[in-house]
Parts: structure tokens; sequence; C-alpha cells
């Protein structure tokens, strides 16, 4: 297949993003109409607008690009079209630091004790990766390794859970941990977006050590990469942006699987071409599976992380059978 | 005139020797074959070479200067090289792998229409022009094998060091890549390649060098480097050097 032309493809993306944007401020349980933004000081639903849903939009921007590019960047790494920060355990050792600071009650004392912690997670969570990859970076050793990870966290998860010292602690972390844009600030906004812009930028800057590593290991340090700068460069970029969006969202996966997937028809499976049309699908994604949980006519607000496990899972199935061929 | 080196070169991976003491110094604008039985260290000396390995000791150098002191892209604009089992981890079209080539020369602007024209020019000398578009996936083995080679002169090197080249190419395309490699040697690259197919080591190369269980056996012209003697020693073979009417040949009789 061609790939579409890049302007056409970016020009496509950012009307996208632009209506998205506009729908996640206007659409949700009490709808905004337009009349509203014309008059602000008569409508009471103007708060609404700014306090609640400006930052849950921009939220939803920032995590999915976080997301989306974190998802290219590992894929483009691993060279493995399963990897993914869900998949690979790294968004899981995000949530465990960040549940350990809600067992221990700090984040009451300490409002940057949970970002902090989230992103060390992410980092011990990546470079377990990478220490793993750099004897055999096999597809497989990847999927294990992020088993791992995935059960490791999971375990400490549930023994924070069961240790709990009260119920309202139990109830902050499982709340937490589902993954939802609900009822952000922009506090959550403060925090995250400058760790997710630090991340990303590290993360473009490996485009072209992504676009080496098609001819593998060997044949990328032939072409002069450095592995070693590359690997730290992209544990510590992926660490600073999923971390980052864990702590402020709490576990929504599957959207660093799907945007570059979604995306490779477009552009051409080069890595490197990959990495900005996946910052923009991934906010794509984000804000329209948000947009889609607000709509959903249940009591409560299906948690956004719930939401796009249920539609990333099927998806991960069609991958795995088309994929069951090439690594049997 | 470029020179690639080694000093008594040793790899060691855990107890075992794979290459011990070996010294050579290699001149650019030949074609210098490296042959040797199964597990002799061809491929670990060329990787050595390539400076894509450290040795456990002693040193390979390019120019006198060691391998390793030289920045990674700084060497990799000099010399390429051909790993023998290449991975090709996407499925992207042929001219975007050849492109790679240009990695260690491309500055932060991106391609230049000077690159582009190196990379048709590259395309054309391994005769690959026709399937720029195709996606790599569908390309035969030996059509890969002759993109890869491409992908190797878009990076315009002084060296190239391929393991196997010839290895999967039916005999039409091994003369061709065979006789590319010559022209690119005539006009001053340093071929190192390792081979398997001895007559075509006679026929293709200026020098070869025999390796056995990690050591240099012979390196001589390939009139003589090839004797009797050497082919029982190292390949455990009995086998006579004849003349065919396409070149020399290796007529192996029986294992001894």
């Amino acid at each position: 297949m061609r790939p579409v032309s890049r302007s056409l493809l970016y020009a496509g993306l950012l009307v996208a993003l632009l209506l998205l944007s506009g729908v996640s401020l206007i659409a949700g349980k009490v709808w905004v109409p337009w009349n509203v933004w014309v008059s602000p000081e008569a409508d009471p639903r103007w708060a609404i607008v700014f306090e609640l849903r400006l930052p849950r939009t921009l939220l939803g921007l920032a995590v999915g690009a976080a997301l989306g590019l974190s998802g290219a960047v590992l894929q483009g790494y691993t060279r493995n079209p399963l990897a993914d920060p869900g998949v690979l355990g790294v968004s899981a050792m995000a949530a465990l630091g960040a549940v350990l600071t809600l067992y221990y009650g700090v984040t009451a004392v300490v409002p940057w004790a949970l970002p902090v912690a989230a992103v060390s997670g992410a980092l011990i969570g990546v470079a377990i990766l990478m220490v793993l990859s750099g004897s055999a970076s096999s597809l497989v050793t990847f999927i294990l390794a992020g088993a791992i990870l995935n059960i490791l966290s999971s375990a400490g998860v549930s023994l924070a859970l069961s240790l709990a010292p009260n119920p309202w602690a139990v109830n902050e972390i499982v709340d937490w941990l589902m993954g939802s844009l609900a009822d952000r600030s922009f506090e959550e906004v403060t925090i995250a977006l400058p760790l997710i812009v630090l991340g990303c930028g590290l993360m473009l800057t490996t485009g072209r050590a992504l676009d080496a590593l098609t001819l593998g290991e060997v044949g990328a340090r032939s072409l002069g990469i450095s592995m070693g700068r590359t690997r730290w460069t992209l544990a510590v970029g992926v660490a600073l942006a999923a971390g980052a969006s864990v702590a402020v969202t709490g576990v929504i996966g599957f959207v660093g699987l799907v945007t570059p997937h979604l995306l490779r028809p477009l552009v051409g499976a080069r890595p490197g071409a990959l990495l900005v049309p996946s910052i923009l699908g991934g906010a794509v994604v984000v804000l329209a599976g948000d947009i889609l949980v607000r709509l959903t006519p249940t009591a409560g607000e299906v948690k956004l992380g719930v939401a796009m496990a249920a539609l990333g899972a099927p998806f991960f199935l069609v991958l795995l059978l088309r994929l069951r061929r090439t690594i049997a | 005139m470029s020179v690639l080196s080694c000093t008594d070169l040793g790899v060691r991976i855990g107890q075992r020797a794979i290459l011990s003491a070996v010294s050579l110094s290699i001149e650019a604008g030949r074609v210098t074959a490296i042959v040797g039985p199964n597990g002799a260290g061809k491929s670990t000396l060329l990787s050595c070479l390539a400076g894509l390995r450290e040795p456990s000791s002693g040193l390979a150098a390019l120019d006198s200067v060691a391998l390793s002191a030289i920045k990674p892209r700084d060497r990799a604009r000099r010399l390429a090289f051909l790993p023998q089992t290449p991975e090709i981890a996407w499925s992207v079209e042929a001219r975007t792998l050849i492109e790679l080539g240009r990695t260690p020369l491309i500055g932060a602007r991106g391609q230049t229409a000077e690159d582009r024209t190196v990379v048709d020019r590259a395309m054309a000398a391994a005769n690959v022009s026709e399937f720029e578009h195709r996606i790599v996936d569908t390309l035969s083995g030996g059509e890969r094998a002759r993109v890869l080679i491409a992908r190797a002169l878009a990076g315009e090197p002084q060296w190239l060091l391929a393991d196997e080249p010839l290895a999967g190419l039916d005999p039409a395309h091994q003369l061709d890549a065979a006789a590319l490699f010559r022209r690119l040697a005539d006009e001053g690259i340093g071929i190192v390649v390792t081979l398997h197919d001895l007559s075509m080591a006679l026929r293709l190369s200026d020098r070869i060098i025999v390796l056995a269980d990690g050591a240099v056996l012979a390196d001589e012209p390939p009139a003589t480097a090839l004797s009797a003697e050497v082919l029982k020693r190292a390949y455990g073979i009995e086998a006579i050097l004849t003349r065919g009417p396409g070149g020399p040949l290796i007529d192996v009789i029986r294992r001894t």
C-alpha cells in the first residue's frame, strides 16, 4: 500500500483533534451549547467548561500523546508490534509506585510524591526491560519480561490493598487504578504536562536510531548508532511520559498499542516516520474514548481505563492471531 | 592508501578462545577473502575489523588509530559492514532500507538531493533499481541480498566488510556481485569478505587469509594460499587446485 502524503495525514489528524477537543468541551451529562460560550457571565455552565472540561480535555490530549508516542517508540526499539507501555509492564510499575504513595498516605502531605513515585516506578520497569533486551532482544523475551513486570506489580498492588490501613485508602487506590480523566483539575495538568513534554522531546530524538534498528542491533551499530545512548534516552523518555500519564490518570492501556498500528498503513512501516503521527493519533484515540465514556448512558461514568481495555483486548487478540504465523 | 589492521587480536567467550594472536594488515583497493572451516572464527574476526566487537586482547585499527577510539559515527562513515544473517525488522520499501546506509552522513536537515543521487547510484550498481518500491518481504533471498549490498554502498564507504555476501545468491548473481566487488576494489575501496566457496575465493580475491581454530594458517595470494597441505590442515580434506575453463578450481577428492 502506498502511504498517503504526510501533509494530508497531518491535516487530517489535526482536524480530528480540533473537532474532538471542541466536542470534549461541549459534551457530557450536561451539554454546554455554543451560546453559553458567547455570554459567559450569564450562565453557570461556563464553570463546567472551564474548571472541569478544559483540564480534562488538555489532560486527554497530553496523556494520549504521551501514550501514543511511547507505544511507537517501544515498538520501534523492540522491533515488535505488540510492544506498548501497558503490555510491557511499564504502566503497571508506574502504578505500583503511585499506589505505594497512596498506601502510605504520603500524597496528603507531599503532593508531588505520587508523580515522582510513578515516574520512578516506570523508570525501574523500563530499566529492567532494557537490561533483559541487552542480551537477547527476541520478541518472546520482551513479552515474557513484560508479563513478569505485570505480575510483580499487580502482586505489589494486591499486597498494598490487603494491608491497607483503612477502607478509604482501599477505595482511593482502587478508584485511581481504574484509569480515568474525570474530575481532574489544572493541578494535574501542571504536574503532568512538563514531564510529558520533556519525555516526548527525548523520545523524538531517537527517530533515526529507531530507523537504523530496522537492520537489527548489529546493523544499527554498524551505521554508527550508539545503542547505549539510544537505550537510555528512550528509557528516560518513556518513563517520564508514561509515568507522568499514569500519575495523573491511572492506568489507561492499549493506546500505545493501537495507535501505531492504525497509522502504519498510512505512513509506512519506517519507525521514525511513525513518531509524530503517533503523538497526534494517541491524542485522538484518548479524546475519542473519553467522550464515549462520558456519553455512555450508565448511572456512574464508565472508567476510561476499563473502556480502553474492553476495546483493546479484542484488538490485541486479532494482532496476535495475525502474528502467530510469523513468530511460530 | 587506507590500511585496516589488527595486532595480536584475541577473542575469548568464557573459557573458549575464538581467535588467538591474529595479526594482519589489509590494504584498501584490493579484495581480501577470509576462508576457513565452520567455527574457525571468520565472522568474529570480521566483526572485530568492523569495530563492532571489542577484542579480549590486542587491537584492531584503521590507519593506525584503534577502532575503539574512533567515534561510532565517524567509523560508520568510513566502514560499511554486511552481517551474515541480516535482520530486517519492518516491512519497508527497498529504497527506504537502502537509504538507511546514509544514516551516518545525514545531518540535522535530513535527506538532500545529493543523498538521493547517491542512493540512486548505489541501487544501479547493485542492480536493484527495478524494485525500488517493492516491500522487502516480497523480495526473494537473492534480491534481498542485493538490496543489502546497495544499502552498504549508499554510505559511500572507504571499506566494505561483508560476511558471506555470496551465500544465497544464484550463480549468475554471484558473478554479478563478484564483478561489483572487483570494480569497487579497482575504484580504491577496501573489500574484505568471508567466503565458503573456495573456487570463488580464488577467482575473486587478490589475497586469501585461511583461518583455522582461531589462528591464521595461510595468508597469501590466491595462487599459493590454498595448497593441498593447507586445505588438509584447515578442512581435513584431500583436494587439489586445478584449472577449469572459467578459472582456477578446487577439486575436493575426499575427507582425510
